[in-house]
Order: C-alpha cells, then structure tokens, then sequence
C-alpha cells in the first residue's frame, strides 16, 4: 500500500484504492454494434469482443472498445460515438437501444443482462431520432416540444420578491416526481404512436408524446405555473397532440424514473376536455 | 448601434443564472455548452443548498454564522469579503427558486423542509429529495427556454469551447470572444463578444474515477490558463467521504445520508466476517462519532475522508480488510428514507445491487470537487470592522447585518473577473469560495450567487467599461481569422496522425489519459508526499511527451469524438501539472490538503492563495503566493471539537504562535 491506499506493485493504482474491483479478465463478452458514420451513410454492424471485470457496465465496455477498436475479425475499427454524461443515470444522455429496449448505458450491468461468459449485447441506436454518428442521436425535438407546451414557471423576473407560493407535501410529492424526467426519450421510442421525423416543420403537426404532456401536468399543477394552463391545453388539444396517444402505455413501463406517464396523459385528457367545455360555453 | 453580447461558456447552474441575469438586463446571451444544458453536470448534485431560515435563525443561527462556518470550513484560505455576501445572499436564492417552482421538500404545514449538513450543528439546508441539484438545474433551465423562446437567449449545445480571443484593453489584454466548435460538422468559428463568462465547472476527470461527469475535463480553464489567466490554488481538491467505486466511475452517496442520522462505521474486530445485520452494536466501532462527539458523522468531508481513510488503509479495520466502511441508515424507517433521500437510494440498489435501507452501504472517498479554480478579483463592501472578530457565538448578536454591498460592492465590474480584463469565471470553475475545503451544500450556492449576483457586473462592464467605446464588432477580423487557424492547425496536428504509423498503446490518447488519472489519484489526493508528487509531476512529464508522438484513433471530418478527447487529454495534463505543482509547494497541511512532512497548518507562510501562471516557454506552472484577505475573522485552530486531546492541543499552539 502506498500513500493514498493503492497498489502500485501491479502498475495499475485503482481508484483511490478501492479494493472492491476485482481484476480485469473473468470472462468474456461480445458487443454487436450498429454503426453509422453520419446521416444519410448506410448502416453496418460490428462485433467485439473482449474480457471483463465483474462490475462492468456498457459505458465501461465502450470505453474499452474506444482503447482498443478492434472487431473480432481482427480489422482495426474506430472508436464508437456515444452521448454520454453523468453515468449515474441522472442526466439522460447515454440512451441506447440494448439488446432491443432503450434504457440508459451507464445502468446497464454486464453482470445483469449478459450473466454468462461469451454473452452477446447488441446495442443500436435510439430509432426515433436522427443519428448524428453510430449511437448519438439529436433530440432537439424533445427540447422543442418543451418550449411550444411552455414548460416553465413565468416569474417576473430575477430580482428580491419574497417566497413562492407554499405547497402541501403530497402535492410536492407528485410534482417532485413529474419533475425527475431527464427527457432521455425511452417514453418515446417505445411508443407506436410517437415517429421518427427528420423534417423540424413538421413536429408541430407530429405527436409530441408523453414526454411533453407530462410537464405540461408538472406546470399546470404548479399555482405560478398554472398562468399558461390554457396554452399548454390548447397546444396539446391540437394537432399531434394528447387525443393522437393510442393507449398502447408502453411509455409507463420503460420510464426509467417510474414516472407516471399513463397518469399524466389521463389528467391532461380530462383538462383538456373540461378546457373545451368552457371554451365552448365562453363562445371561444 | 449594434447589440451588445455576452458569451457565457457551460449551461450548468452557473452558466444558467448569469445568462438569466444578463439576458434580464437587456443584453443579448450566446450561451455554449458540450451538451444540452438540462444534461450538466449541476443534475449530478444531490443534498441540498445552504442558506439561513427563519427556523433556524429563531435557534440562534444567522447569515453571519453561515459566514463564519464557511470560512472555518475552508480552513481560512477564502478572502472574507466574497463569502459575507454570498451567506447574506442565500435565503434570498432559495426564495427566487422556490418562485420558479423547485419542489422542495415540505413539512405539514407545506413550508420548506430542513435537514442537517456537514461542518453545522443548525438546520440549514433546502433540498428537493436527494436530486436537488437536478431540480435547481431544471428551474433554471426553464428559465433560460423561457428566455430563449423569447430570442435573447441563443444556445449553441454540442459545442466545444476552444479558446478565448484577446485583443489589447485597457491595460494589457482584453477578452473579446471564443472560437468554439460544433462537436458533429467539426466546423471550427469565432464568435464575437463584449465580455465572456466562464462557467466550465470542475476537473475531477484529471483523477480518471471521480464522482465528476465525463465532461468536468477541465480542459476549459486550461485554454483560459493558456491564454493567459491565472488559476488559483490548484492543489486544493476535494475527496468526498462517500462514494461507490464503479468500473467506470465512483459513484456518490451524498452527505445528506448523514445529516439524516447515517452512521458511519467498521467492526471493531479486525477482519471480522460476520455480514453486518449479525455485527452488535457494541462490536461496531463507530469511529466518527467516537472522535468527533460534538459534529459525529457530520463533520466536513476532508476530516471525514482522512478518517476513513486511515482506519482503512494505516489501520487495515476496512470491512474485509478492504478499503471499504458502512454506510448505516438502517436504523430510519423506509419511508422517511424514500421520501428524503429516494434519489441516492435508487443509485445504490441500481448500481450495487442491494437496497441500502435494508443493508447498510459499503463506501470509500472519491474525488468529488474543485475549489481551486481560474483566480477572480472583486471590490470589498461596507463592512470593515476595527479588528477581525473572534469565532462567532450561535444566539449572540451578529457583528455584521445581512444588508446587500456589505461583503462585496453590488455591480462593480470587477467582481469575478480574472486578471483578463472581460473574461469572468462562475461556479465551481471560480476558486473564491472554498478555501481549502468546501462545506457541503456550498456549491449550488456559490453558482447560482456568481451567476446572480455578479451577472450585474458583467453588463455595467460593458456598459461603463472598455466596450463602451470599443466594441467587440469595432475590432479589426485579423485577431479572430488568427486565433480561428490557430485551431484549425492545432486540429490538423492531432488529426494527420490517425492515418500511417501502427497503433500502440504507449501514443494512445485513451491509455495517456488512464495512466494521468492513475498516477493523480495515487499522489496527489488524500494523503500529498513530498517524494510522491516529484514522482507524479515525473510521470506527467512522461505523459505530456508521449501525449506530444500519439496516435488517433479516427481520422473523421465529422462528429469525431476521439478528436475533442485526444486534445482535451493535453489540456487535463497542463491542469494535473498545476494541481501537482501546487501541492509540492504548500509545505504545510490545510483543509483537503494533507502533507504528513508537513502535518500542521501554517499561517505564517502559507495563509496564501495559490497564484499560478502559465510558463509559455517552458509548458510548465510558475507559482506565486498572494495574501489572503483576512480581515473579518480572526483565524483559529479547526478542530470541530476532536477528543483527541494531544492534537487539539497542538493545532491550538500552532495557530496561536502563528
């Protein structure tokens, strides 16, 4: 042991010491890898494969394949692209389709979904966005969808005006939970209703899908927030909007954060209507 | 007469609240980040944020106190006058989230819930479940959609900050734009500007595992470095106590688990075998609490990382003789413990694979947080008091008044500005608040105050200062056509060498970068020897020559990831020099900073920011000390009350004789 706890003797000083991660080389796996090198490039795949620890997770596995791009025929490769940040599934960014279901790479435990030695992953990228390279795609239109349901409190402005409205426990409860979507889009692609559309003129017209419906609920609920209800209504009860969601509540089952999607999309429909009532009986 | 602009570099809390402010004040934003700005790092925060309350301040507690807790926290190396003013700030922060509908935890009676933090005995801290950085950086973020909706606002994600443009200011050189690049095209292009805000966040990537995002590379402070900006007390890093080691990266267990009630502990015996349920009470040796009686568990982060760290690796007591120790919440009921530390509590289970409210966690420290950061200037407020103030006493009067302008002078251009006229640093990419060790819950504070509070500095800069009369469109094209090909060549440099030649692991950018966090991780963390870190800067030294011969890995014109990686790699080697560099020169222990040849603070000599410029000819750190700016509280002995009373003793008689 040296000065800060690692072991030096086998040249590889792990971090900070941490005893717990077993020695590289217990077994093997295979990635099968859908790549492509920018948009409108056609399509190939690529097998790796290579030994790793206990512990690993597709990012660990991507990093190696990066160190060592070389396919299991031998050809040198390059590394493979992939959007990736926190690892610690919070921010959203590494989604992927593994092994046919979008989920986030960094929660993706090797020990998990390939327990045995010579298991293959296959992973592809996310098929209702653009591919940008290999498994990045673009998901402005999940940020665009944000901005036309008005997805913010409209404070006036930043200067000293005292505390926010108070807010009963349950109530915050739900809120909290709405507000933990890290818009990764697993809702999305796993929806029947919700397509791929390269064309930015045309999502306006395209389902924006549960995503979006949810943090129109999130900022509906909240009394501020509530200024822009009819907005959001409007926007949501037209085109591409919440009657275009066809029930199938694939979205509810592979949120990673358990939000209740199926809930808001219902919540929402009932606003929606009850909004149209009244617009009605306003002569609107 | 053109718009004036404002570019703000990283989309985080930092970066959003001062593009927020600037874009309030009517000048137009350009705002960059390596990712969509709801995806930084800022979502990775999990405890809560610091401010005084009402409940608390009818205990006694006041701003003044947060002051004077932050100060000693830091082990006396922040000047004073910025930390007055953020403390006097806080409660005004939490009230403007909660405006933007942050969920913050609520008591019964639906006001803002409380818990406990390290290095306070008050309750203090505001926290939305265990995510709240991420709910901050969502009020936030909305904010700025709102603002980009409205096109004051315009965001450039995905890409990558190469460089600051200078031209000649007022006296010597001045910040006048970046050259940035578009991570997919790879387009290359300079960008015009009346002032930029840094707001880049820290460099935990320099140490390989960290709890840090892949982005935090520091290799946006080290462009700035290289230009010219000095970065202040670089070998001040923070190991926080607990952490989960991962393949990929370590993960955090945020120290709201112990301001919740969490017990830290081993077995008493020696490589005792026994799964911890079968483990008595009496047979646990709670070390933290044993030691510490008046703080227990909640001890700031570099006391509680030295004393995990020694019971594991002097005393080999880790659970299994590892280098592992509990992390007990067993004792708190499942509920309370979902609806209060929920997010972490996923986390663990997700990742470990075992439900940490049913059995306790297994954690070991990590590197976590930079305090040292691009070196800020500001101008001092009202308060000068006759003699600085002895430690402050809870429940007695205050010996300053919570009014705005008495820690820092509101809108005086030069707050947070670096020695380059018109380049700022925000965030935790700004060295001014921490001093040697940062107080948790500290950091989403100290973000959001630089964002709000000194975003009103950046627009009277350039309402009264240089670009008043010289403009950034005024300037001449030829220093931006210049520092654009700067780039372009630095780019064809590193991208000519993926084609010919054979690949080997010793010119591999991907290996350079694992054996630098390696190499850092082993000397210059927790425990900083003298030996060790010549070895370390050696290593370095080795590192940046074949960092100099390596190889790329993909020669692509588009979306060429191992481009911007290979490259950042030589930037992280320039800021693991400086930490290095620090390290070796500050010949006495402060704060996260623990030399065993030096184990005593030092006042006299080292009561000293860290001043590190860049040595174009020789590549390397050049290191100066400047004086703290100490003149609110008197310095005193950090013990947080330790039993050990030999120590105690001694650390007294060393700061007294100082």
């Amino acid at each position: 042991m040296t000065a800060n706890g690692t072991t030096e003797s086998s040249g590889a000083a792990r971090a900070n010491g941490s005893a717990s991660t077993p020695p590289a080389g217990t077994r093997k796996v295979r990635f099968r890898i859908k790549r492509c090198e920018g948009p409108g490039k056609l399509t190939r795949w690529e097998t790796f494969e290579f030994d790793i620890a206990r512990g690993e997770n597709v990012i660990s596995c991507l990093q190696r394949i990066a160190a060592h791009p070389v396919t299991t025929d031998g050809k040198r490769s390059t590394p493979v692209v992939w959007d990736c940040s926190c690892l610690e599934e919070v921010c959203g960014a590494c989604t992927m389709v593994i092994n046919g279901q979008a989920r986030q790479s960094c929660s993706a435990l090797i020990d998990v979904i390939a327990p045995n030695d010579g298991d293959t992953i296959t992973l592809e990228p996310m098929s209702k966005f653009p591919v940008i390279r290999d498994l990045w795609v673009d998901r402005s239109r999940m940020f665009d969808a944000l901005k036309r349901i008005k997805a913010w409190v409209p404070i006036d402005g930043l200067y000293d005006l005292g505390a926010g409205p108070r807010e009963r426990p349950d109530d915050q409860a739900v809120r909290y939970t709405l507000s933990e979507c890290m818009t990764c889009g697993c809702c999305l692609e796993a929806c029947p209703q919700f397509l791929l559309v390269e064309d930015e003129a045309a999502w306006a017209e395209s389902f924006i899908g549960a995503q979006a419906i949810s943090q129109a609920r999130l900022f509906n609920m909240h009394e501020t927030g509530a200024q822009f209800k009819g907005d959001r209504l409007d926007t949501l009860m037209g085109p591409g909007g919440v009657s275009d969601c066809g029930n199938a509540q694939n979205c509810v089952k592979v949120c990673p954060k358990h939000i209740p999607l199926t809930e808001s999309i219902a919540s929402i429909g009932r606003s929606a209507t009850a909004h149209a009532i009244s617009k009605w009986f306003a002569g609107k | 007469m053109t718009q004036q602009r404002v570019i703000v570099v990283g989309g985080g809390l930092a970066g959003l609240a001062a593009s927020a402010r600037i874009a309030e004040q009517g000048l137009a934003v350009d705002l960059f980040s390596l990712v969509p700005v709801k995806r930084s790092h800022s979502v990775c925060a999990q405890g809560g944020i610091n401010a005084c309350n009402e409940v608390a301040r009818q205990q006694g507690y006041s701003e003044y106190e947060h002051f004077d807790e932050t100060i000693y926290g830091g082990d006396f190396l922040a000047d004073h006058h910025p930390v007055l003013e953020m403390a006097n700030w806080a409660p005004r922060i939490i009230d403007l989230l909660d405006r933007m509908g942050v969920p913050f935890n609520r008591t019964a009676e639906g006001y803002r819930d409380l818990r406990l933090f390290g290095g306070s005995l008050f309750k203090r801290t505001h926290f939305a479940g265990a995510t709240t950085g991420q709910q901050l950086l969502y009020a936030l973020d909305e904010q700025v959609r709102r603002l980009e909706a409205d096109a004051t606002v315009t965001k450039y994600e995905s890409w990558e900050f190469l460089r600051p443009i200078l031209a000649d200011g007022s006296s010597g050189p001045r910040c006048v734009g970046i050259v940035a690049q578009d991570l997919r095209t790879m387009q290359i292009r300079s960008f015009r500007a009346d002032a930029v805000v840094m707001a880049t966040g820290g460099a935990g990537m320099v140490f390989g595992k960290s709890t840090n995002s892949v982005i935090c590379t520091g290799a946006a402070l080290a462009r700035c470095y290289q230009a010219g900006a000095a970065y202040a007390n670089p070998e001040m890093t923070q190991v926080h106590p607990t952490a989960v080691p991962g393949a990929d990266k370590l993960r955090l267990m945020s120290e709201s688990a112990r301001g919740e009630g969490g017990r830290v502990w081993v077995p008493r015996k020696k490589g005792d075998t026994r799964t911890a349920r079968d483990i008595p009470e009496a047979e646990r040796l709670y070390f933290l609490e044993e030691k510490y009686p008046k703080y227990g568990n909640i001890v700031p982060r570099d006391i509680a990382t030295r004393e995990i760290f020694d019971i594991c690796v002097n005393q080999g007591m880790g659970i299994d003789c590892g280098n592992q120790v509990y992390l007990d919440l067993t004792h708190k009921d499942p509920d309370y413990l979902t609806r209060k530390l929920g997010g972490i509590m996923d986390i663990y289970q997700k990742f470990v694979g075992v439900d940490p409210r049913f059995e306790p966690m297994k954690i070991f420290p990590g590197v976590h947080y930079s305090m040292g950061g691009l070196w800020t200037q500001y101008t001092a407020g009202s308060y000068a008091p006759s003699t600085p103030q002895p430690a402050h006493v809870s429940g007695t009067p205050t010996a300053c008044d919570t009014e705005i302008g008495r820690g820092m002078l509101p809108g005086a251009p030069n707050n947070m500005m670096t020695n380059i006229e018109g380049l700022y640093a925000f965030g935790e990419v700004n060295f001014a608040f921490h001093g040697a060790n940062r107080l948790g819950a500290n950091a989403l504070l100290s973000c959001i105050f630089d964002g709000l509070f000194s975003g009103v500095s950046v627009v009277n800069y350039i309402q009264s200062g240089v670009p008043s009369t010289a403009p950034a469109e005024s300037i001449g094209q030829g220093v931006f056509e210049n520092a654009v090909s700067a780039e372009e060549s630095r780019q064809k440099t590193i991208v000519d060498t993926a084609t010919g030649g054979d690949h080997a692991d010793e010119t591999n950018p991907y290996i350079i970068a694992k054996e630098m966090g390696e190499e850092m991780t082993a000397g210059c963390t927790v425990v900083r020897e003298e030996a060790r870190l010549e070895k370390t800067l050696d290593k370095i030294a080795e590192l940046r020559d074949r960092w100099g011969r390596m190889k790329l890995a993909d020669g692509a014109t588009w979306t060429n990831q191992s481009l911007s990686f290979a490259r950042a790699v030589g930037d992280m080697l320039t800021v693991a020099d400086a930490m290095a560099s620090g390290a070796k020169s500050r010949k006495e222990s402060r704060g996260a900073h623990y030399r065993p040849d030096y184990p005593d603070r030092d006042d006299a000599n080292f009561m000293k920011t860290t001043y590190v410029t860049y040595d174009v000819s020789e590549g390397r750190a050049r290191i100066e000390y400047r004086e703290v700016r100490a003149d609110l509280i008197e310095p005193r002995a950090r013990t947080y009350g330790k039993v050990d009373k030999e120590e105690s003793a001694k650390a007294e008689a060393a700061a007294a004789g100082a």
